[in-house]
């Protein structure tokens, strides 16, 4: 019988309790590189709303997961991603990618950005604005993917493809980073839960 | 539009999420099944990296940290090319490794290991890969160190490697081996992969026509990233 010509993917390990060596050697304790990658996610020249997001990821214990990283994923204010597929262009400056490294103490993190607009879905829909993020951490054998969205999105949430997905309503709130009220730049939170009550919905994307 | 996919991931060439030979795992993996999504815009994008954003030395472990002379240890090149499961190279995609020292130590505030420092090895470089795919890497051989899972498990030597490839849902983040490290089967973490065929997939091997005679001896390592549908487009095959 002929064989397929195809590969197979390299399988995944665990990022391991060291990966800020390689992905974030500031946080390691040593200075290395001229620029680390991954500090500003915006650029000083993106138009829409600057906010910031913070959190803790808590493993089944309740406990927080303070050597996690985490890297997230948006679209500008117009709904484009920095990427040739990404639907048009972005501002000077704008690379919509960040590295979210944790207060190694607390497990407290929080990231500045702007906040992405709507993005097509499939087959003409439309999603919901949403942050990607992608999780590693020791314990993690392949990154975990989920979605951030915003509370304030109300009538968008409700029409998400994506948040329309989830068979359970009641998990769809794990999704969700809340407005905190204040004075200054807007602040969400959201929190993450690796397992146990309010289990964050993970995706295979 | 819809985009064309990429091809969907083989469970059974992936640890699972709860391993319990590693124990860390047991409360950090998630109870429900993921969600599978058809994907979209934002999961057929990811960041797109370029020259400017490394330094020229970045790839060179043996150099990059090195502050009174070069690092202890067994001087070794890693290479090989990133791939797509279409057997295709994935260029200009950047690629990022870390590891231990020769001792087994790493440079992170939080390793108490009693092998020491190495005041030359800060123990992590990146690349971008060629128009071919083609990476390049020379670093000291890191060396195997004891961890706590059971009492006296030790990692194999390895290095941990960080790859993007062109969309978010190609990112990938693994580790590769050195071929004939007696340590190899018996470590948890390497355990966690069902598929010894799998696991053979993370060996380096031996590589004597790469090496630098009297300098450095190379080891090769071929990673491949998802493969991608083509796109229908009319009724012609775009993309092949």
């Amino acid at each position: 019988m002929q064989k397929l010509p195809y590969l197979h993917e390299t399988p995944s390990q665990t990022a391991g309790p060291y990966v800020h060596i390689g992905l974030a050697p500031g946080a390691a304790g040593f200075d290395i590189y001229e620029r680390e990658l991954g500090h500003d996610i915006a650029g000083p020249h993106a138009k829409g709303e600057r906010i910031r997001i913070e959190g803790v990821v808590r493993d089944g214990t309740g406990s927080p997961v303070k050597d996690v990283l985490i890297e997230a994923w948006q679209a500008n204010a117009a709904g484009h991603y920095a990427h040739p597929e990404g639907g048009g262009a972005v501002e000077d400056g704008f690379r919509g990618w960040g590295r979210v490294i944790t207060d190694f103490d607390s497990g407290a993190w929080a990231f500045d950005t702007v906040k992405p607009g709507p993005v097509p879905g499939r087959n003409g829909k439309i999603q919901a604005p949403h942050i990607t993020l992608w999780l590693v951490a020791r314990g993690i054998n392949l990154g975990l993917t989920t979605r951030l969205y915003f509370d304030d999105e109300t009538a968008a949430n409700a029409s998400d493809p994506v948040l329309n997905l989830i068979e359970w309503e009641r998990r769809r709130p794990t999704l969700i980073a809340r407005r905190v009220a204040g004075e200054g730049t807007p602040l969400y939170r959201f929190d993450m839960r690796l397992q146990g009550e309010d289990e964050t919905v993970f995706f295979e994307i | 539009m819809t985009p064309a996919e990429y091809y969907q991931r083989d469970p059974g060439r992936h640890p699972p999420a709860l391993t319990p030979g590693y124990k860390t795992s047991v409360a950090r993996s998630p109870r429900f099944a993921p969600i599978s999504l058809e994907q979209s815009v934002s999961e057929i994008t990811g960041p797109v990296f370029g020259h400017g954003d490394l330094g020229p030395m970045d790839h060179d472990l043996i150099k990059n940290y090195a502050k009174t002379g070069d690092p202890v240890g067994e001087r070794i090149i890693v290479h090989g090319r990133v791939l797509d499961e279409n057997a295709r190279p994935v260029p200009n995609t950047l690629v990022e490794i870390w590891q231990a020292n020769a001792g087994g130590r790493y440079r992170h505030k939080k390793d108490t290991y009693l092998a020491p420092i190495d005041p030359n090895f800060g123990g992590c470089g990146r690349t971008i890969t060629d128009a071919q795919g083609y990476y390049f890497f020379r670093t000291v051989k890191p060396g195997a160190y004891p961890w706590r899972n059971m009492v006296n498990n030790w990692r194999p030597a390895h290095i941990h490697i960080s790859v993007f490839g062109a969309s978010f849902s190609q990112r990938l983040i693994t580790q590769l081996y050195f071929e004939g490290d007696p340590l190899i089967p018996l470590c948890p973490i390497v355990q966690t992969i069902p598929d010894p065929d799998a696991i053979d997939a993370l060996v380096a091997r031996l590589d004597m026509n790469a090496s630098i005679p009297l300098d450095a001896i190379a080891y090769h390592f071929d990673i491949v990233l998802r493969g991608r549908r083509s796109t229908l487009f009319e009724n012609r095959l775009e993309g092949n």
